[in-house]
């Protein structure tokens, strides 16, 4: 939202009590050409000079973080990105407009119609509430700002937040210096940035500054042992747990760390007291939301936590009975019951949970983080995600840089490990004035001026090598810097909604298609009519379009998208009974010929096909495919050629000429000329095409009059 | 069975075990299980005098604790009774009853390790401070849990 502004003047930092102008003026001369105001003339000591640097340098980062995320906002307009963030759009809409109460228990019959969906109890409703919390201080404060602006600045708000913890979470860990390379670092590493957009209302925006609160605040219950702290971090947890399902790596990462320090011997009474408090308010806490439920008692994805929960009880209680106990014979004989016992109870019981049901298996999110080709062989709703594809190794470059060797996917490590390079190659640089100045003078002098000087008359090129290493270490952060610029710039601020594209003479084409056919559905339909479309567009047609979708992106009921999907693969007349069947109004497809879209209804065709048939099995993937391959045009399979998803895509495309030079009907997405251009429909009828034919709406005729 | 074997040498006890077992006679055999039960319940009991002895010089603030905590896990153990006997049907309100006692169970536990003087990590924690987190902890608790009961 708004950044904090940069301490400009640093004399209102300062703490001395001079006069100040007095001063200032004769080293002014010297510094005259110096841009900056020097810290010495400000005459403050050198915890005060750190703390300013400190300060500035947090504050930053921190405008830095908000600012890189803006360029989609700069470069189009301030609005929601791609499919997912409109649905929380319009929950928070509907959040802010009717109060809380009526969100928490919405049952909402505008999708997955004729089901409905019961909104309230199958969300994650922390964003929302913090956005409309947001939006209700500003009202406050008398700022008229609209709920889709707050919206729009929620996850760059929250990502600048996400430095500040990080900072303290490097200065917990290690020392302040890597506290701040951590919050530079993730101020601006694209991984990040990609999901924290100006614009991308998600979950995850929220979510990764809830989760590295919960770490950080654990950490420090840790280290301190305090009932306030762990207290501290089970509301973060609690956050996070309202924030995003990605909750359950917390529940797990958080027992596996308690767990490697019970192995390596690295812990105390503090842990206990830190673990214990946390889980059991933290497990309460997450069960108030009701789309979590119980699943902290019946899933196993979380067994983890309780294993570990139990785990301590039983190990402090033998650590204080064999501190009451002074005879080591008799604690070992206690040791060895209790022991077995234990175990014996805990697995006898695991095994009776799971056998029984009770305790449910691992959810397919595990499997696929352990092996990511399960979802694509036995789940095909989830493999057809494009989000959910296995990453290839060029993406993770393109997402890390430096932090790939310098640590995947940790942001800490890295800058613990570039902060203590960079403290001790300055060290070693400094090593040299320091001894020249103290150890000659004074013949006994300490050990340490007498190691350092040692270590420079072994090694005279160690200044310079370590002078080199620096700017070596200065050269690949500022690369770094550059490339997640640039990768933010180029990759990841494309609203996704609007398209735009070089035209001829260079100028920047836009293609708003998308919110025409939506603003056309929602001012030429009558308000009862129901859409039918594939589920990508659902939450878009909800929320701008204001109808009712048969299917959205909560995909939630595989048979009920299976049916679209059945419907768009099948010839028109069977598609009608179905539509006739699901009282549908108007049809919608994407169609991507005339500008060259490649995320495309026909170029996802193939997924419905395999949907469908996963329910159905009168369609058959084969049927669509000539020796395997895809094709549209003439040596297309005749099913492909004559069912519902082609002819609504290419009607009336067979008299367009779409490119110079080549035959009218060709399909510039797919680079071929179509194959049957004559297309003639009985059942329903075109009503709106956008101006580049990228959405296409048609109306279901209703049944003739029988006589 | 393993625990007869406390008076050997703890190295050596697998082999002259199993020696035992495979020389001796099945009546032979029978005498040896019930000089084992014995010797075990010799060793409990001595386990118990000896618990007894050191448990008898802690201080009375932390026997009142102690005594807190075996209350609550009494309390849970009723619930846990009560549920294998009628079922638990509005589980969320079996999950709140259950958590409140073993969450204060914990909080309780917490708060003797940070108040027992011998814990050498707390001695800069003032004990009222450490009284007053335990209050803070336990409202949070008990307000969750009222809202859990449903």
């Amino acid at each position: 939202m708004v950044g904090k502004a940069e301490p400009v003047n640093g004399s209102v930092k300062s703490g001395s009590n001079q006069s100040i102008p007095a001063t200032m003026q004769s080293p002014l001369k010297k510094s005259d050409l110096i841009p900056n105001l020097s810290l010495k003339t400000l005459k403050l000591k050198t915890k005060q000079q750190e703390l300013l640097i400190r300060v500035s340098i947090l504050c930053l980062v921190y405008v830095l973080a908000f600012i890189t995320r803006l360029f989609s906002v700069l470069r189009y307009e301030s609005m929601i990105h791609e499919f997912d963030p409109y649905f929380n759009y319009r929950t928070t809409l509907f959040l802010t407009e009717k109060g809380f109460y009526e969100f928490w228990n919405w049952f909402d019959s505008e999708s997955w119609y004729p089901l409905g969906r019961i909104i309230g109890g199958t969300l994650y409703p922390g964003l929302m509430v913090t956005a409309a919390i947001i939006y209700w201080l500003l009202r406050f404060l008398r700022f008229a700002i609209h709920i889709r602006e707050v919206c729009v600045l929620t996850a760059p708000f929250f990502a600048s937040n996400t430095t500040l913890v990080a900072y303290f979470f490097g200065k917990e860990v290690w020392d302040s210096g890597a506290g701040l390379v951590a919050a530079a670092l993730i101020a601006i590493c694209p991984g990040y940035i990609s999901r924290s957009v100006a614009g991308s209302y998600d979950n995850e925006g929220v979510a990764i500054f809830a989760l590295l609160l919960t770490f950080y605040l654990f950490v420090k219950a840790v280290n301190t042992g305090s009932l306030a702290w762990a207290l501290a971090s089970a509301f973060a947890y609690f956050y996070m747990v309202s924030a995003w399902g990605g909750y359950v790596f917390i529940i797990n990462l958080i027992p596996l760390y308690v767990l490697v320090l019970l192995i390596t011997g690295r812990y105390s009474m503090r842990l206990y007291v830190a673990y214990n408090s946390m889980y059991v308010l933290g497990m309460l806490l997450a069960m108030q939301i009701r789309f979590v439920g119980f699943q902290h008692v019946q899933s196993g994805e979380h067994m983890a936590a309780m294993g570990v929960f139990f785990l301590l009880q039983v190990f402090f209680f033998l650590d204080w009975v064999k501190h009451l106990l002074s005879d080591t014979k008799l604690f070992q004989a206690f040791l060895r019951i209790t022991v077995t016992t234990a175990i014996g109870v805990g697995a006898i019981a695991l095994g009776v949970g799971m056998a029984s049901g009770y305790i449910s298996p691992w959810t397919g999110r595990f499997y696929s983080l352990l092996d990511p080709t399960y979802a694509k062989d036995h789940i095909p709703i989830i493999a057809s995600v494009s989000e959910h594809q296995p990453t290839a190794w060029s993406s993770f470059m393109f997402d890390f840089h430096i932090l790939l060797f310098l640590f995947p996917a940790v942001c800490l490590i890295s800058a613990i490990a570039v902060s203590a390079t960079i403290k001790n190659l300055t060290l070693v640089a400094r090593a040299k004035s320091k001894v020249t100045q103290t150890g000659s003078v004074r013949g006994s002098s300490s050990s340490k001026g007498s190691s350092k000087a040692s270590l420079d008359q072994s090694q005279p090129f160690q200044r310079n090598g370590a002078i080199a290493l620096l700017l070596g270490a200065f050269y690949l952060l500022s690369k770094y810097a550059t490339h997640c610029t640039w990768v933010t710039s180029e990759a990841y601020s494309s609203p996704s909604i609007v398209l735009a594209a070089r035209g001829a003479h260079g100028n920047r084409v836009i293609f708003d298609d998308y919110r025409e056919a939506y603003f056309w559905l929602r001012k030429n339909t009558p308000p009862d009519a129901k859409v039918m479309s594939w589920w990508d567009y659902g939450y878009q047609i909800t929320a701008m379009g204001n109808r009712t979708v048969i299917v959205d992106n909560n995909t939630w009921n595989n048979t009920h998208i299976a049916t679209v999907g059945r419907a768009m693969s099948s010839y028109e007349d069977e598609a009608y009974e179905i539509m006739r069947s699901l009282d549908v109004d108007y049809v919608l497809v994407v169609f991507g010929g005339v500008t060259g879209y490649s995320s495309d209804d026909i170029n996802k065709f193939l997924w419905m096909v395999r949907i469908g048939g996963g329910v159905f099995p009168v369609i058959k993937e084969p049927d669509y495919l000539v020796n395997g391959e895809y094709r549209v045009d003439k040596g297309a399979a005749p099913k492909m050629l004559n069912c519902l998803m082609y002819k609504l895509s290419y009607y009336r495309f067979g008299e367009l000429t779409t490119e110079y030079g080549k035959p009218p009907g060709y399909d510039r997405a797919r680079g071929v000329e179509i194959g049957n251009k004559d297309i003639k429909l009985e059942y329903l009828e075109e009503a709106f095409t956008t101006s580049n034919w990228i959405v296409r709406i048609y109306k279901v005729k209703p049944p003739n009059n029988r006589w | 069975m393993r625990s007869a074997s406390e008076h050997d040498k703890v190295e050596g006890f697998p082999v002259h075990f199993a020696l035992n077992l495979v020389l001796v006679s099945s009546e032979s055999r029978s005498k040896v299980l019930l000089a084992m039960a014995r010797s075990t319940s010799k060793d409990a009991q001595a386990l118990l005098h000896s618990f007894r002895s050191a448990y008898a010089a802690t201080p009375t603030n932390l026997k009142i604790i102690d005594l807190y905590v075996g209350f609550a896990v009494f309390t849970a153990l009723i619930q846990i009774a009560y549920i294998a006997i009628v079922g638990s049907f509005p589980f969320n309100a079996f999950l709140s009853g259950l958590l409140s006692c073993i969450g204060t169970a914990v909080l309780a536990v917490c708060l003797r390790i940070q108040v027992n003087r011998e814990n050498k990590e707390f001695k800069d924690l003032p004990p009222e401070r450490a009284f007053a987190d335990f209050v803070l902890c336990n409202l949070v608790l008990h307000l969750v849990i009222m809202n859990f009961l449903g």
